[in-house]
């Protein structure tokens, strides 16, 4: 719930405007230098220049129990990325904020050691002198050969950028649970193997002494046992009591995943093979004493026949042994898996936070719009399961709805991050200032809170300066701590583990007290680096982002009792149906300005925010915000609490010159920022969602192309057009290469006809038939000089009036006049645009305007049916075509293009689900002109 | 290479005669069919398409399948397999009298020497008749009667419940080809050149039942009859291989008119040699036959005339309404004609009428002109040389539609609903008003809304 700022934020800060800044001034000694990069145009990326490594990566690292914190790989795999970067110094950094209860052995009146099933615990953490921040994601997993059967590990998402990893939190939480499910569920496995191999060591062991014992015996007739039989006896005694501890080991194991699968919340890594169960499923173990679990017993079954060992009384000690590789330990199936895993989630967050956070927020935004969305998204962008922020960033949400959220979430089984976290945040207030445990026993501490922030500020600026000698520079800057089974104790226990004796200091520093398992902040930050703006920001949770309010603008100010009221007393139906959309509303808006920060914080402390740490966004960087800004127009200005539709309506009614010009500044930057061949080349836009990845290339690539074809064929417009009306338009040429060119650069501007594949063919050699049209939209065609050839053309004008021809060789194009004007925005031949991908997103952004007038059009009741019954059939048409033209403002063709649409909305919703239905195809007798370039 | 790209006519390699065939252009305003479906269940070549109730319609053709189709949604409703050779006739037969719900049936003949009585409602075969000789090429229903006649090398009669009642001698082997209905419980059968009248009649005796015999042979045709046509109550038309076309009182079975040279190119002296050249039976042979009460109209060669009874002459006529031959005719009520052919397409043509100026030359021939460029579209009249002052018509080509890639064999107007067409390239197209469609569907659509009670906004 805490988080601690960093330097790079301060020289932010103080790049941007100064009205957010009215605090006294800064003591000169703890000024830093300006940033370096910012006379080079003030590249909003360019921050993270500052870390050692290029891009994101993955580190997971080992608390070895011979060589301590040491890294054992990255992803990618691949020494660049890390470049100087000193990983082995970073796994010190993060191995040494584990919080988990990682405590097994021999508990006080325990005979056996217990193994305790500990969850994982997940971390932010911020290295400012590496200008590295990190998701730290612990986990524990058993080696019958390690002391105290554990070995810790970790997981780190390692980012230059904070705000990333802060914003972020919930997904990569979720992510990495998974690889952690995965990996422990393999573990379990092996573990039980390993437990099982040992035990019938042991046996075979046992037997053995014993046969030797009664050999002995009768040998021995003298009546006293030599020291040989007693030493034979002791041992024996031991095999026998390390046989009951291993069984009990066993047990425990085994029984795992059935006590958790009781607690609703676990889920048990699914192996996505049934393969793996198939097989192992036949050949039950006989062997193991208890009787078999259910649940995932049979996991633990598939051993091979094993010879077992004689087992030397003294075992060689840990530093004589290799220790297991963590694949080893894993199971290799379940270690690839989670390979995959991790490598899906390098994927997924790759690229700038802004990119993600707008990617996140369109396909929200996107899901939204059941009706409409077929025609121009990719649905299997769609398709996707949406990032769980989009739900849980619901701070913007009333209590009763949070609630209601909340018990949603435990009932179903279907959230992966373990609901052990949220349940031990919601029992307690995470983290309390002494000085507020007066008065703040309510939940509602926010209020209280606003009451005195001056006090607040000062409080903590004596904290702040309190420790502030630390030479250390490290921080972290917030955990998540799992608590199921932990007790108070043990959580400060754990706080040892921190390496620099700064630990207590810092414990000191920032007097707080520590309910139950909650978070903490560790230590603060390197001297000069501090700026009271900056701990504030980061302490939202705890202290209520107040101060922050006060120095804001006042728009911020209005906002926050606005959401608030919203929230707290007006919770009707209404604004539960619609949460959706104010969840969106609260992420979208609470990244890009800094006004609707304010209410975050404050609804950050409701009783059943989940994670405390990242539930609230940090103060965004104000270079990456204008970047954002050119994109987001409808932003710019608008009055606090904007709702998604509000702007959809802005985009809508909005005059078309903002959006456009505002679009080609963005896409500037953006082409700015490629070019300029800074260190954050490879932080620019980048996939997003691995599953669209191919998509995500394919359409930069298409954007690309569509681009080129603009700038290079005078008649774009109508052919653009020809797509845009549901003629099918067919490229003719020889060169396949040239003809998918074209065909791949066009396909971003056919509308979907339903759920299927977009209708486009990229290459057809033989005669098209009257079928194809009906199937395909844009068809890539096949020009030969063989009789066979002359067929085809001979189809072509036989069915020229369902057709459009580009012909690719001759540079001509055979299509229907377009006199309309959106054509015009949408492939603006001097287009300042330079990126495929940001010219993408424009094209997406005018077909998306151009939904929702199609949208408007078809369910407008009036326009297509007769009010009254008298009301003749002519009047109703000039109804429509009024709409259309005056209330859409359609000119000429553009109406048909609507209409076309609005054809293709009909059909889809009231087609059957299941039947597909039979695609009918739509034309005009108008005449075609021949274009040249 | 590029012609066909910069002319942007329609046919490209057009031989020299194609290029007299009127053509409307890309802009056909009063052309209404906007919207396509394909329907595709058929595996071979598509030739009947039959009518069964207000919007549904079954096709049968050479690979001896019959479907059945809803002719708003061109959905397929049943798939009739029961034949093994390829379907010759088909007819539909609803009962209606007998049963107090309306029952659908179709009545159906293959090259398999069977005949197969299908329930449209269930798709199933009702009966099976397989006692052929020979195969049956034509049904006819005679709903009076309430009996139904197959011919092929002789002529039968059955009941509803398909027992023979009674049936021909032998009559030719090449069988008969065609059956009309005519008063008096007569029909007309086609045996080659001939025409058969027979007489049903149900004799005295009860037991015995029902009696066929044959009445008058008529000779007249010189050349096989191809079309034969039941006008009005008193009048049937018939025209055969040669382009006659003879008019039958259809009491009397006297030959009221015939037109037997209205093709022919030697009384009409303008018309160019070369067109004389191309002169063939097959260019001339009538092979459909339409009527309403005044007209008739022939589907002959490539062309298509209109012959109006009263004035016993031909009033309007497009020598080359097709690129090949007319393969089946129809008027439709708003003085509308659609024809369709072997070049794949099916043209609406409007009757307009044309009052002829007096001071106008009349020209001398049929058809003089044969440039049917829009700028002397007058010149497409048929006029008589010798009745100056009747109105005039003509054959306006109104729209024409491009979509099978082969010949169209027949098709079926189904009023607003669309027109069905079929042909040999496998496919039924459904030919719609896409305006009217698109309101449907928009009707649809608020249906839909309501009930799904989705009129509440959820966005």
């Amino acid at each position: 719930m805490i988080s601690a700022p960093d330097v790079v934020a301060f020289t932010r800060e103080e790049e941007l405007e100064d009205d957010l800044y009215r605090e006294p001034p800064l003591p000169e000694e703890y000024s830093v230098p300006l940033f370096p990069f910012a006379g080079h145009g003030a590249n909003p990326w360019a921050k993270v220049a500052g870390s050692k490594f290029t891009r994101d990566f993955i580190l997971i690292s080992e608390f070895s129990e011979q060589v301590g914190p040491q890294p054992l790989l990255t992803i990618p795999d691949d020494a660049k990325v890390s470049g100087t970067f000193d990983l082995n110094y970073f796994s010190l950094r993060i191995m040494s904020v584990d919080y988990q209860a990682s405590f097994v052995g021999h508990p006080p009146g325990s005979a056996y050691p217990k193994l305790n099933f500990v969850e994982d615990s997940k971390v932010v953490l911020g290295d400012s002198k590496e200008g590295a921040f990190a998701y730290v994601h612990h986990l524990t997993l058993y080696d019958l050969e390690a002391r105290g059967f554990v070995r810790p590990f970790c997981m780190a998402y390692i980012s230059a950028d904070e705000h990333k990893i802060m914003q972020q939190f919930q997904e990569l939480s979720a992510e990495f649970s998974k690889a952690s499910e995965c990996l422990k569920t393999g573990n379990r496995k092996a573990f039980a193997n390993e437990l099982e191999k040992k035990l019938k060591d042991l046996d075979y062991t046992r037997t053995v002494l014993h046969n030797e014992t009664e050999a002995q015996k009768k040998a021995n007739d003298k009546g006293y046992y030599t020291t040989q039989a007693i030493e034979k006896a002791n041992e024996l005694a031991s095999v026998e009591k390390s046989i009951i501890e291993h069984q009990d080991l066993l047990r425990q194991i085994r029984s795992y995943p059935y006590r958790k699968l009781k607690e609703s919340e676990f889920h048990p890594y699914e192996p996505e093979c049934a393969l793996d169960r198939a097989d192992t499923g036949c050949d039950q173990d006989p062997a193991p004493s208890d009787p078999a679990e259910p649940g995932e017993t049979h996991l633990y079954t598939h051993i091979p026949s094993y010879t077992p060992k004689l087992i030397k009384a003294k075992s060689a000690k840990c530093f004589d042994k290799k220790l297991k590789t963590l694949e080893e330990l894993c199971d290799v199936y379940f270690f690839t898996q989670t390979l995959d895993q991790l490598h899906h989630i390098e994927r997924t967050f790759r690229g700038d936070v802004c990119y993600l956070l707008t990617e996140q927020i369109s396909r929200a935004l996107l899901k939204q719009q059941s009706v409409t969305n077929f025609l121009f998204e990719d649905m299997s962008f769609l398709d996707e399961k949406p990032p769980e922020k989009q739900y849980r960033g619901c701070q913007g949400l009333g209590q009763d709805a949070m609630d209601g959220k909340c018990l949603e979430e435990s009932l179903t089984p279907k959230v992966v991050v373990s609901l052990g976290s949220y349940k031990s945040s919601v029992e307690c207030v995470p983290i309390k200032m002494e000085q507020e445990m007066e008065d703040s026993e309510e939940p509602r501490m926010s209020e209280s809170v606003m009451s005195e922030p001056q006090e607040n500020l000062d409080y903590l600026d004596a904290d702040i300066k309190g420790s502030i000698s630390s030479g250390e520079s490290i921080e972290v800057l917030g955990t998540e701590k799992s608590g199921s089974g932990l007790t108070k104790s043990e959580s400060q226990a754990s706080l040892p583990v921190m390496p620099s004796p700064q630990a207590g200091r810092s414990k000191v520093g920032s007097r707080r007290t520590v309910s139950e398992d909650s978070i903490e902040v560790l230590s603060t930050c390197p001297s000069e680096s501090l700026i009271p703006e900056d701990f504030k920001a980061s302490y939202p949770s705890a202290i209520n982002e107040e101060p922050y309010a006060d120095t804001d603008d006042e728009r911020g100010l209005r906002f926050a009792p606005r959401l608030g009221a919203g929230v707290a007393d007006e919770q009707d139906d209404v604004s539960k149906q619609e949460s959706l959309v104010q969840v969106d509303a609260a992420c979208c808006i609470g990244k890009e300005s800094p006004s609707f920060l304010e209410p975050l914080p404050e609804l950050g402390q409701k009783p059943c925010e989940e994670d405390g740490v990242v539930r609230i966004p940090p103060q965004p960087y104000r270079a990456a915000e204008q970047g954002l800004r050119g994109g987001f127009p409808a932003h710019d200005g608008a009055p606090g609490g904007l709702l998604p539709y509000e702007l959809d309506s802005r985009y809508l009614l909005g005059s078309r010159e903002v959006s456009k010009s505002s679009l080609d500044e963005c896409s500037d930057s953006m082409s700015y920022i490629s070019s300029a061949a800074s260190t954050c080349s490879d932080r620019t836009p980048s996939p997003a969602h691995p599953a669209c990845q191919a998509g995500e290339r394919h359409r930069k690539r298409a954007g690309q192309n569509a681009l080129r074809f603009i700038r290079q064929y005078p008649f774009a417009h109508p052919a653009i057009y020809s797509l845009l009306s549901g003629r099918t338009l067919v490229v003719l040429g020889e060169d396949e290469a040239m003809v998918k060119k074209l065909v791949t650069a066009l396909s971003i501007f056919v509308p979907n006809c339903g759920v299927y594949a977009k209708p486009v063919k990229h290459w057809v050699t033989s005669p098209l038939h009257l079928v194809d049209f009906q199937k395909w939209k844009l068809i890539g065609l096949q020009r030969t000089v063989s009789p066979a050839g002359v067929n085809v053309l001979h189809a072509l004008s036989r069915y020229s009036r369902y057709l459009s021809i580009l012909d690719a060789d001759s540079k001509t194009l055979r299509c229907p006049l377009y006199k309309g004007t959106v054509v015009a925005r949408l492939a603006d031949h001097r287009t300042q645009i330079k990126r495929g991908s940001t010219y993408y997103m424009h094209v997406q952004s005018i077909l998306t305007q151009l939904c929702s007038k199609a949208f408007l059009f078809t369910f407008c009741h009036h326009l297509h049916l007769p009010i009254s019954e008298r009301e003749s059939e002519e009047s109703v048409v000039n109804r429509r075509m009024n709409f259309l033209k005056l209330q859409l403002g359609l000119a000429n063709e553009d109406v048909k293009i609507v209409q076309y649409l609005a054809e293709l909305l009909k059909l889809h919703y009231i087609q059957e689900p299941g039947r597909g239905g039979s695609p009918l195809l739509r034309f005009d007798y108008v005449p075609s002109f021949l274009y040249k370039i | 290479m590029l012609r066909w790209l910069i002319g942007g006519g329609r046919e490209p390699q057009g031989l020299a005669e194609k290029s007299s065939v009127q053509t409307v252009g890309e802009e056909q305003i009063q052309n209404p069919y906007t919207e396509l479906l394909v329907l595709k269940g058929h595996q071979d070549i598509v030739r009947f398409l039959v009518q069964i109730d207000d919007c549904r319609f079954a096709s049968a053709g050479d690979d001896g399948i019959v479907c059945l189709w809803n002719a708003q949604t061109g959905e397929k409703l049943v798939e009739l397999h029961g034949h093994t050779h390829k379907i010759t006739a088909i007819a539909p037969f609803s009962s209606s009298d007998a049963f107090e719900e309306k029952k659908y049936l179709i009545i159906t003949a293959s090259a398999d020497r069977t005949v197969i009585v299908w329930d449209c409602t269930s798709g199933r075969q009702v009966q099976k008749v397989s006692c052929f000789h020979s195969t049956v090429k034509c049904l006819t229903v005679l709903r009076r009667l309430d009996v139904w006649l197959s011919g092929g090398s002789d002529l039968c009669v059955w009941n509803q419940k398909l027992d023979l009642l009674c049936k021909t001698s032998h009559l030719t082997d090449a069988g008969i080809s065609a059956l009309v209905e005519l008063p008096k419980n007569c029909v007309a059968a086609a045996v080659g050149k001939e025409l058969i009248i027979f007489r049903l009649s149900d004799s005295n005796n009860e037991s015995e039942g029902w009696n066929v015999f044959e009445v008058k042979r008529l000779v007249d045709h010189q050349d096989n009859i191809l079309s034969l046509v039941s006008v009005n109550d008193s009048t049937f038309v018939t025209g055969s291989h040669v382009g006659e076309l003879i008019v039958w009182d259809a009491l009397d079975w006297t030959k009221q008119a015939s037109e037997c040279n209205f093709w022919d190119s030697s009384v009409h002296p303008d018309v160019q040699p070369e067109i004389k050249l191309s002169q063939s039976p097959n260019e001339t042979s009538v092979q459909h036959l339409a009527s309403d009460e005044e007209c008739v109209f022939a589907a002959v060669g490539k062309g298509i005339y209109v012959y109006n009874l009263q004035m016993k002459r031909v009033i309007a006529c497009q020598r080359t309404a097709h690129d090949s031959s007319v393969l089946h005719i129809e008027k439709l009520p708003n003085r509308q004609l659609i024809s369709c052919s072997e070049d794949g397409s099916v043209r609406i043509w409007e009757l307009r009428e044309k009052q002829q100026l007096p001071a106008e030359p009349v020209p001398t021939g049929f058809f003089n002109m044969w440039g049917f460029g829009r700028a002397n579209k007058q010149a497409n009249q048929a006029a008589k040389k010798m009745q100056e002052n009747t109105p005039m018509n003509f054959l306006e080509l109104v729209g024409d539609l491009i979509g099978h890639s082969s010949a169209v064999q027949m098709f079926l107007y189904f009023g607003e609903l669309g027109l069905a067409t079929c042909s040999a390239d496998h496919l039924i197209i459904l030919w719609k008003d896409g305006e009217r469609e698109s309101s449907l569907r928009s009707l649809t659509l608020f249906q839909k809304l309501g009930q799904n009670g989705d009129l509440q906004l959820k966005l």
